[in-house]
C-alpha cells in the first residue's frame, strides 16, 4: 500500500473562491460600466482604460522583478486597481498622465506599503486624488463631451447642481452625461453591483449605510428638503454609485468588522454630504473614501465583536480591572 | 422555517451520497488488536492484565485511572501479546494493550436489565461508568462525568447531538435510520436521571427520513421532541447545537450545564441503552470509509482495537491512489501517515481522498476580505488572530477572544487567500492556555 500520504492540520478541504477568482469577479462586475464608457466617450476612453491597466500591471511586474519578490500580477489586483484608476479620468486627459496614475497607484499607494493587503489607503483612489491635485486642470475638465456641453455647458450633473443649474434625472441614470469615464452611468454600475452581490464578493452594509447616510445628509443640509430631483442628481450625478460599490467596499481598506462596516459607510456618508455641500468642489466621494481609510484601523479596535457566548457584563469587569 | 441554527458557518460539499445508503455491516476482525489506554478526555487507565494472559470478548482490561477517566473492555477473545506504546491515529505514542484474537469471539456474560425503573439514579450512572461510555462523536469526555453535574435538578434540556454536520460521515445517519429505537431508548435512559428536563433529538434537516422517523416513534412521548435544524457546518458543535436548540449561548470557560444543557451524540446514547439495558460494555462504533478513493464506500460496525488498514481493506480497500487519509471528516478530522493504527471509542470514518486540497494551494497575502470573519461559528476575527498569533501577541490574542476559538475550521476553508488560519490559532491557544496551567 502506498504510506506517502500527505499530512496536515485540518480542515482537509477548502472553499473554491481565492484571491484570484474574486478580483476576477470584481473585474467582470467593471465590465458594464467600462463599456457604457467606452460607448459614451469614445475611442480615447477605450486606450485610457488600456494605458491605466497595463501601467498598473507593468509597474506591479517591474517592482517584484527589480527587488527581486515573487511575482504576483497573477493575483489580477493590479488589473482591478488599473481599471478603477481609468473609470476615474476624464477621458480627454493625455495618456502620460494616465501612465503616470497607474505607476503612482501601484509603486506608492500600493508596493510601498507592502503589496496587497498592506496598502492604508484605496490605490486607484490615492492615485485619483495626486492627480487631481497636481493637475487639477485635466482632471476635472469634462467639456469632451460636445453634445451634452451644448446644451447643459460643460460640467458633470453635479457640478452644474452645485452652480444651481438644471439636471436630466434620467440621464444621469443611463449615464449619457459628462463624468469621469465609469462614473456617469448609474444603471451599468448597479447591474456590477448586484452581481458581486450575487456572487458573495460584497454586501450592502459598505454601501448601504453609505448612500442612505448621503440621502439623509443632504435631504437635511442641501437645502432643498426632500427634493427626489436634487437627491437622484446627488446619488447618480457624480461618482458616488462607483465609489460606493466598487471603492468603499475595497477589502483592503475597508474594517472587517461588521459593526466597523456600518460606521464606516456613515462616516463615508457623512464626509461626503460635507465635501459635496460645504466644499468648494461638486465632488467629495474620493476624498471621503481615502480620508475614511485612514480611520479604518482605529474603526477596527473600537468594534471587536464580543465573542459568541460572552456576556456583555463579563467585559465591563475586565476592564476595570485594568 | 424554524430550523434551529447559528450564526456564522460554511456550506462544505458534504459527500454523504457515497455512503449514505450502505446499509451497516459487522466486520469482525481478525489477528491483532490494540487498545490504547488513553482513549477519552482525563487520566489514562491502567492495564488490569498481563502479558500472556487469556481474555475474553466484554472482559474489562483496564480500569479507570480516576473520576475523569474510563474504564477499557476487549472486544475480542484471546492472548495479551504486549503492552507497549503504539501509535494512535492522533499521531502520538500511548501504552496499549495489544490482544491477539483467536477467532472464537469467546464473551463473557451479560446481565441484561431492561426495567430501568428499579434502579436508581447512582445506579444508572455507575452502570454507563463502568461500561467506559464516553462521548463517542469525537471529544470522548467521560459520560458518566457529563450525567453527573452539581445540580441535576436545573437540567432542562438532554440534546441528542443528531446533527453529523462533518462532511461525508454518515455513521450516525446509518445508526439512526437502522436503530432509531436504541437512540431513543438511550434519551429515556438520560431523562430519567434529569427530572425537569425534556429531550430533543436535534437533526440537520438534510437527514428528512431520520425527522419524519423520529418523529412518529416520539408521539406517545411527552418528554421528547424532534428539532430540525439547518444543514451547516459546525452545526453539531456544542455550543452552536445549544444556542440551536435553546438559544442559550455559552464560551469556553462554560459547561452546557451552566446553560441547563446536557448533549451526548446518537452513538453514545446507543451506547448508554447497551451499558443500562443490556448490561454491555463499549466495545464496537460504527464507522465510515468512505472518500473518492475508497473502492466500496462502508458503514461498517466494528470491533474496537481493529486497524484502520484492516477496515480498509474490509471495506473493498482503494479504487484509485490516495493523496490524503483522515481520521474523521474533513473538517477536523486528523490526517493519517500510517494506517496501521487502532480504532478507539471515538473513530468515526476513514477518509480516502484522491485529492489534499490542503496542500494545493499556495498561501498568499490577506486581503481582509472578512469571509473568516463571517464564517465563525464563535464571532471572532480569525484573520487578525492568525496575525497575532504569528507574531505571538498573546495579550491581544487574547483580548480578541482568541480562547473562545473552537477549531472547527470554518475560517480555514473559507480563506480566499488560503490562510492556515485554524491552525495558527489553535497553536496560539494550546500555547496560552499551557502557560495558564503553569502559573
Amino acid at each position: 500500500m502506498n504510506e506517502n500520504f500527505n499530512v496536515t492540520t485540518s480542515p482537509h478541504v477548502r472553499a473554491k473562491d481565492d484571491t484570484n477568482r474574486i478580483m476576477l469577479y470584481v473585474i467582470i462586475a467593471l465590465m458594464p460600466a467600462t463599456f457604457f464608457g467606452i460607448y459614451n466617450f469614445g475611442i480615447s476612453a477605450a486606450i485610457l482604460i488600456i494605458l491605466t491597466v497595463a501601467s498598473c500591471v507593468g509597474s506591479e511586474w517591474a517592482w517584484n522583478k527589480l527587488l527581486k519578490k515573487k511575482q504576483t500580477i497573477g493575483d489580477l489586483s493590479a488589473v482591478v486597481t488599473g481599471l478603477l484608476l481609468a473609470l476615474n479620468f476624464p477621458s480627454s486627459i493625455p495618456w502620460w498622465m494616465a501612465i503616470l496614475g497607474g505607476i503612482f497607484a501601484i509603486i506608492v499607494v500600493k508596493m510601498f506599503f507592502g503589496g496587497l493587503g498592506q496598502n492604508v489607503m484605496n490605490p486607484a483612489l490615492g492615485a485619483r486624488c495626486f492627480l487631481v491635485i497636481s493637475f487639477a486642470g485635466y482632471m476635472t475638465d469634462f467639456s469632451a463631451y460636445k453634445e451634452y456641453a451644448d446644451t447643459f455647458g460643460g460640467a458633470t450633473p453635479l457640478a452644474t447642481l452645485k452652480a444651481g443649474g438644471d439636471v436630466d434625472i434620467l440621464r444621469m441614470i443611463i449615464g449619457t452625461t459628462p463624468g469621469t469615464i465609469g462614473e456617469t452611468s448609474m444603471i451599468a454600475i448597479v447591474l456590477g453591483a448586484i452581481f458581486l452581490i450575487i456572487m458573495g464578493v460584497i454586501d450592502l452594509r459598505i454601501p448601504g449605510t453609505y448612500i442612505l447616510t448621503l440621502v439623509i445628509f443632504v435631504t437635511l443640509f442641501g437645502g432643498h428638503g426632500f427634493d427626489v430631483d436634487y437627491i437622484v442628481a446627488h446619488l447618480a450625478g457624480g461618482g458616488l454609485m462607483l465609489g460606493a460599490f466598487f471603492m468603499a467596499t475595497d477589502y483592503v481598506t475597508s474594517p472587517i468588522t461588521p459593526l466597523g462596516k456600518i460606521i464606516y459607510g456613515i462616516i463615508l456618508g457623512l464626509l461626503t454630504g460635507i465635501f459635496r455641500i460645504f466644499g468648494s468642489s461638486a465632488e467629495g466621494v474620493s476624498y471621503a473614501i481615502i480620508f475614511t481609510n485612514l480611520l479604518v484601523p482605529l474603526i477596527e479596535r473600537w468594534t471587536v465583536p464580543r465573542a459568541f457566548g460572552i456576556v456583555k457584563t463579563k467585559e465591563v469587569k475586565a476592564d476595570e480591572g485594568k | 422555517m424554524g430550523l434551529g441554527t447559528f450564526k456564522g458557518g460554511v456550506h462544505p460539499y458534504n459527500g454523504k451520497e457515497l455512503a449514505k445508503d450502505k446499509p451497516i455491516r459487522e466486520y469482525r476482525p481478525k489477528g491483532e488488536l490494540v487498545f490504547p489506554l488513553s482513549q477519552h478526555i482525563g487520566a489514562p487507565a491502567k492495564a488490569l492484565v498481563s502479558v500472556g494472559d487469556t481474555v475474553l470478548r466484554g472482559q474489562k482490561i483496564a480500569e479507570a485511572g480516576g473520576f475523569v477517566s474510563s474504564p477499557i473492555y476487549s472486544s475480542v477473545s484471546g492472548k495479551v501479546k504486549a503492552i507497549e506504546k503504539r501509535r494512535v491515529p492522533t499521531g502520538g505514542m500511548v501504552d496499549s494493550i495489544v490482544i491477539e484474537s483467536d477467532g472464537a469471539f469467546l464473551e463473557v456474560g451479560f446481565m441484561e436489565n431492561h426495567d430501568i425503573s428499579s434502579l436508581s439514579r447512582d445506579e444508572i450512572i455507575s452502570k454507563i461508568q463502568d461500561a467506559g461510555v464516553v462521548g463517542l462523536g469525537g471529544a470522548g469526555f467521560p459520560t458518566h462525568v457529563k450525567l453527573s453535574p452539581k445540580e441535576p435538578d436545573k437540567i432542562e434540556y438532554i440534546i441528542a447531538n443528531c446533527a453529523e454536520c462533518e462532511p461525508y460521515l454518515t455513521s450516525d445517519y446509518r445508526r439512526m435510520k437502522e436503530n432509531p429505537e436504541l437512540v431513543i431508548s438511550g434519551m429515556e435512559i438520560v431523562l430519567s436521571l434529569f427530572p425537569n428536563a425534556k429531550g430533543v433529538l436535534a437533526v440537520e434537516d438534510n437527514k428528512p427520513d431520520i425527522i419524519e422517523t423520529f418523529s412518529r416513534m416520539i408521539k406517545r412521548h411527552e418528554r421528547i421532541s424532534v428539532m430540525p435544524l439547518v444543514e451547516k457546518y459546525p452545526q453539531g458543535g456544542e455550543r452552536q447545537l445549544i444556542h440551536a436548540v435553546t438559544g442559550r449561548d455559552i464560551n469556553s470557560k462554560m459547561l452546557p450545564a451552566d446553560a441547563g444543557c446536557i448533549v451526548d451524540n446518537v452513538e453514545t446514547l446507543v451506547a448508554i441503552h447497551n451499558a443500562v439495558k443490556e448490561g454491555r460494555p463499549l466495545m464496537h462504533q460504527i464507522f465510515t470509509v468512505t472518500g473518492d478513493a475508497a473502492a466500496e464506500p462502508a458503514n461498517l460496525l466494528i470491533y474496537l482495537g481493529t486497524s484502520y488498514a484492516e477496515l480498509l481493506e474490509a471495506a473493498g480497500g482503494l479504487k484509485t491512489e490516495a493523496k490524503k487519509m483522515i481520521s474523521g471528516g474533513p473538517m477536523m478530522g486528523f490526517a493519517l501517515f500510517d494506517l496501521n493504527v487502532p480504532t478507539t471509542k471515538t473513530a468515526s470514518a476513514l477518509l480516502c481522498l484522491t485529492k489534499d486540497e490542503a496542500s494545493l494551494y499556495e498561501t498568499t497575502a490577506c486581503i481582509n476580505c472578512g469571509r473568516c470573519v463571517e464564517a465563525c461559528p464563535e464571532n471572532l476575527i480569525p484573520s487578525r488572530l492568525a496575525d497575532y498569533s504569528a507574531n505571538m501577541q498573546k495579550d491581544v490574542f487574547e483580548k480578541w477572544y482568541g480562547l473562545e476559538c473552537i477549531e472547527c475550521g470554518s475560517c480555514t476553508y473559507s480563506c480566499p487567500a488560503r490562510r492556515h488560519l485554524a491552525q495558527a490559532i489553535g497553536s496560539m491557544k494550546k500555547q496560552i492556555l499551557a502557560d495558564k496551567r503553569k502559573k
